[in-house]
């Protein structure tokens, strides 16, 4: 059996499943301590399903810690962002076009160093290593501790990156340094982007990784512990320690996939209410729909593979209030403090949550509490938010043609029957905790990278050798054949190769074959 | 006369890479430095051709090269001033006005920088009505206009006169000077004057792609189909709805070449459609037969937001609807179709206008 976890801002929800079967769900609110949360999340499992902790085979968590580090900017480590470009670039240094104080945040620590290299593998300019040792010592002395660094056409040559490495690590030993060549592809800023915003999440990403396998170990389960990543499939520990960018909407990822599995449909768009926030997104052919053009998380532009998601501060905490006569439900929240501070359970913050017990929408806390809110209150605040939900699924929709919507998420109870654009509302048993239980059914992927000669083997040719290499590694990790899909393929052509040489990469993902690597793993 | 400012960047670069067909640079890169431009100097006065002085002396200014290098190897700044300063010192006359050669995402935005950094006002024109990849495909170029003397400038500090025999020339030897450079160079020419802008360009093509950014933008703010609003301005035909499932692109000979292949999707099921580029979008085949052709225009978007999609910029997995709208009028005569008609890209059927393709 596995375990999946998903930490988001306000709960911390864990489900127990054997193969396709859930055994047991626990909500827990999140804490400030992540070991406690988790801790307690294994113990609510526990004291529901009591599972053996020798049965379990693997323990799945997927995380917003860092994607909400970067949206609330906290806990960012200060980070120097070293670029080897010159004298090509300049106009453009790194964190243009960032948000200022997310940068402010960073410490605006930018340095614009010789080097990189032309499309056809010429330097720009030769790697002044005096240069970077200057920049080093600047970067000592400034007290820095995480170092991402950038080269023109890196993902085509990485030497000068790995060599700036070297000498950042030989004269700042124990300072942390992010490679953009490892993080992202063709596109200097984008790539740029997610490297320095890697490299700023270096500490949190030790504390919060360490964390997760203290609480998991701490408990007895000796399982493989995996983290989400962005596209749904799983990376170990050790990875995310390294690659925290790489768990970025992680959550969005894992509630539609959770949703798609417990609702069992495929064309639908997926409504994810959480305390805080609602996330709408889109399933075609039973995958996340992903979206197409570059994608900006906390202001800044990237080009990560990422499931099409909209977000709106509207979730179960969200704080009802009138402002110059105008009723407003959100972006403010309780978060996780609802089950003290809503009215139902005994505070005195009017919340969504007390809207939709006082209208019958649900029966938690004590109704009593709410029954003499006023009715007009009542009412036009339950159809502002399915009004404003409408617009969501409105506005995720590719036809004007109603589709099956799937509710999800803790404040589902928010959402009444017969939303607007609608075909028909579906909640799922279990719906409360859909993002466990997709962290829980996380997909596994195969990549190949690797050159090519055109000149000895056609370019056809050449993509289906690699396509079938990185299907059958996603097989060979695990996948259902039958799921596999090939999700990304990159070619770019090495100019300064001789013979025609291009880099291949593909990544292909499938479900995890429920059960069957369950038993291989016992 | 009107101003253009910061905030009106974000809908010129959408909209002239919605004309760009595919090319005509980055529109993130261009909007970007157009707007550090202004930003740092103040606003850009744009005019209309008819506002300028017959006798004025007016220079194109534009980025030449591989729009996939030019997403890595960004710019170093000074470069199209440089180019801009030693084409005046070698003319030996102030240079009154800058405009536009092509429309697209960085080069109906890099004369934006000129006009700021040079302090002059920017003619609301471009020589194509869309993008082109080579330098002698411009309409002035049917009406015997020179393109030289010419002035390039890269990122190292090199700069370079040209004086040619004719404007076919002009792109020979600037095409190797930019694969020198590394692919991508900063360049002025076209010298022309106020009466030959009237008479020669694609008039208010620079406000027809802030118009086309805008449309883009309120029609999805409205949730209308912003696809739709776009291929109505444009006079088009919506030729195909699908998904990227193969990008091949090489940087050659000094430009990005390739085919992006798209599988059906809606009424498109079961068809495909192959694009074929040389910077821009050059040949729409949908299921063996052609579709659309240069010099009409075919234009990717992304099928949900509406955004251009760029050749460098399109990958396995987006989701496109491709227009093709037609061109300007003087693209469909014989000069125009030996200039940029399909046989000259090594094409072997004759050109047919989109609208008799896709009746």
């Amino acid at each position: 059996m596995r375990i999946g976890i998903d930490v988001g801002g306000t709960n911390t929800d864990a489900v127990l499943m054997d193969g396709r079967r859930v055994l047991a769900e626990h909500k827990t609110p999140t804490t400030p301590d992540v070991t406690a949360g988790i801790v307690a999340a294994l113990e609510g499992l526990h004291g529901r399903a009591g599972f053996r902790v020798e049965d379990v085979s693997g323990v799945m968590i997927g995380t917003t810690h860092f994607t909400n580090a970067v949206v609330e900017r906290r806990r960012l480590t200060p980070t120097a962002a070293v670029r080897l470009g010159l004298p090509a670039t300049a106009a453009l240094p790194p964190m243009t076009d960032w948000p200022a104080d997310l940068s402010r945040a960073l410490g605006e620590h930018v340095f614009l160093c010789h080097g990189g290299f032309e499309f056809d593998g010429r330097r720009i300019a030769p790697l002044d290593e005096d240069e970077i040792r200057r920049v080093a010592e600047r970067i000592g002395a400034l007290g820095i501790r995480s170092v991402a660094i950038s080269s023109v056409f890196s993902p085509v040559n990485a030497e000068m990156e790995t060599r700036a490495a070297e000498i950042v690590t030989e004269t700042l030993p124990g300072v942390a340094v992010s490679l953009s060549h490892q993080i992202g592809r063709v596109g200097l800023l984008e790539r740029e982007n997610a490297t320095i915003l890697n490299a700023c999440l270096h500490e949190l990403a030790g504390h919060i990784t360490d964390a997760l396998e203290a609480a998991v170990r701490g408990a007895g389960i000796e399982a493989p512990l995996y983290i989400s990543q962005n596209d749904g499939t799983l990376m170990s520990v050790d990875y995310c320690r390294r690659y925290p960018v790489a768990t970025f909407t992680s959550g969005p990822t894992n509630s539609m996939r959770g949703a798609a599995f417990l609702s069992g449909e495929t064309d639908c768009v997926v409504v994810d209410v959480g305390g805080t926030t609602t996330d709408v997104g889109a399933l075609v052919h039973g995958f996340p729909r992903e979206a197409s053009l570059a994608i900006q998380v906390g202001g800044v532009r990237t080009n990560f593979r990422m499931p099409d998601v909209l977000s709106v501060g509207l979730g179960g905490g969200s704080l009802v209030e009138r402002s110059q006569g105008r009723l407003e439900i959100g972006p403010r929240s309780v978060g996780y403090r609802i089950t003290e501070q809503a009215l139902i359970f005994g505070g005195d913050a009017l919340t969504a949550t007390d809207l939709a017990v006082a209208a019958g929408l649900a029966e938690i806390g004590d109704p009593g509490r709410v029954r003499g809110l006023d009715r007009d209150l009542v009412e036009a605040g339950v159809s502002l938010i399915q009004e404003r939900l409408a617009e969501l699924v409105d506005r995720v929709k590719t036809s004007a043609e109603p589709l099956p919507v799937v509710i999800v998420g803790g404040g589902s109870l928010l959402v009444k029957e017969g939303l607007a654009g609608a075909s028909r509302v579906v909640k799922p048993d279990h719906f409360a905790v859909a993002n466990a239980i997709g962290a829980a059914i996380a997909q596994v992927g195969g990549e190949t990278d690797r050159i090519f000669s055109l000149a000895e083997l056609p370019r056809e040719r050449a993509l289906e050798a690699a396509q079938r290499e990185a299907v059958d590694k996603a097989v060979a990790a695990g996948a259902d054949p039958d799921s596999v899909q090939v999700v990304d393929v990159e070619e770019v052509p090495l100019a300064y190769l001789p013979s025609n040489a291009v880099r291949i990469r593909v990544k292909a993902v499938g479900d995890l074959r429920l059960g069957v690597a369950d038993a291989a793993r016992a | 006369m009107r101003l253009v400012r910061e905030e009106d960047l974000d809908d010129l670069a959408r909209g002239a890479a919605v004309l760009g067909t595919g090319g005509g640079g980055n529109p993130y890169i261009g909007k970007l430095l157009a707007q550090q431009a202004i930003r740092e100097r103040g606003p850009v006065t744009l005019v209309a051709a008819e506002e300028v002085p017959d006798d004025a002396l007016v220079v194109q200014s534009a980025m030449m090269g591989a729009p996939t290098v030019m997403v890595e190897k960004l710019p170093a700044g000074d470069e199209v001033v440089r180019a801009f300063e030693m084409l005046q010192s070698y003319l030996g006359r102030r240079i009154t006005h800058t405009t536009s050669g092509e429309a697209g995402g960085l080069n109906s935005t890099i004369p934006f920088v000129v006009a700021a950094r040079m302090g002059i006002p920017l003619v609301d024109a471009d020589g194509m009505g869309r993008a082109f990849p080579e330098l002698q495909m411009l309409i002035p170029t049917l009406d015997g206009i020179s393109c030289t003397p010419m002035a390039l400038a890269d990122e190292k500090g090199n700069t370079l006169i040209l004086n040619t025999i004719d404007n076919h020339w002009t792109e020979r030897l600037a095409r190797s000077a930019t694969v020198d450079m590394g692919c991508t160079a900063m360049i002025a020419l076209y010298a022309m004057t106020g009466r030959q802008v009237k008479e020669s360009m694609v008039l208010g093509t620079l406000s027809l792609g802030q118009e086309l950014g805008r449309v883009i933008r309120e029609a999805r703010d409205a949730h209308r189909d912003a696809i739709a609003a776009v291929t109505e301005r444009l006079r088009g035909r919506r030729i195909f709805k699908g998904r990227v499932t193969g990008v091949r692109r090489r940087t050659e000979a000094g430009f990005a070449r390739g085919s992006t292949e798209l599988e059906g999707v809606e009424e498109f099921a079961g068809s495909r459609l192959v694009v074929q580029f040389q910077n821009e979008h050059l040949v729409a085949i949908r299921d063996g037969r052609v579709v659309a052709s240069v010099p009409d225009l075919i234009v990717l978007l992304d099928s949900e937001s509406a955004e251009p999609v760029t050749t460098e910029e399109i990958r396995y997995g987006f989701r496109i609807t491709a227009v093709a709208a037609p061109c300007d009028p003087r693209w469909r005569t014989p000069g125009g179709l030996a200039l940029v008609g399909p046989r000259y890209f090594g094409y072997d059927f004759d050109y047919r206008p989109v609208e008799e393709l896709n009746p």
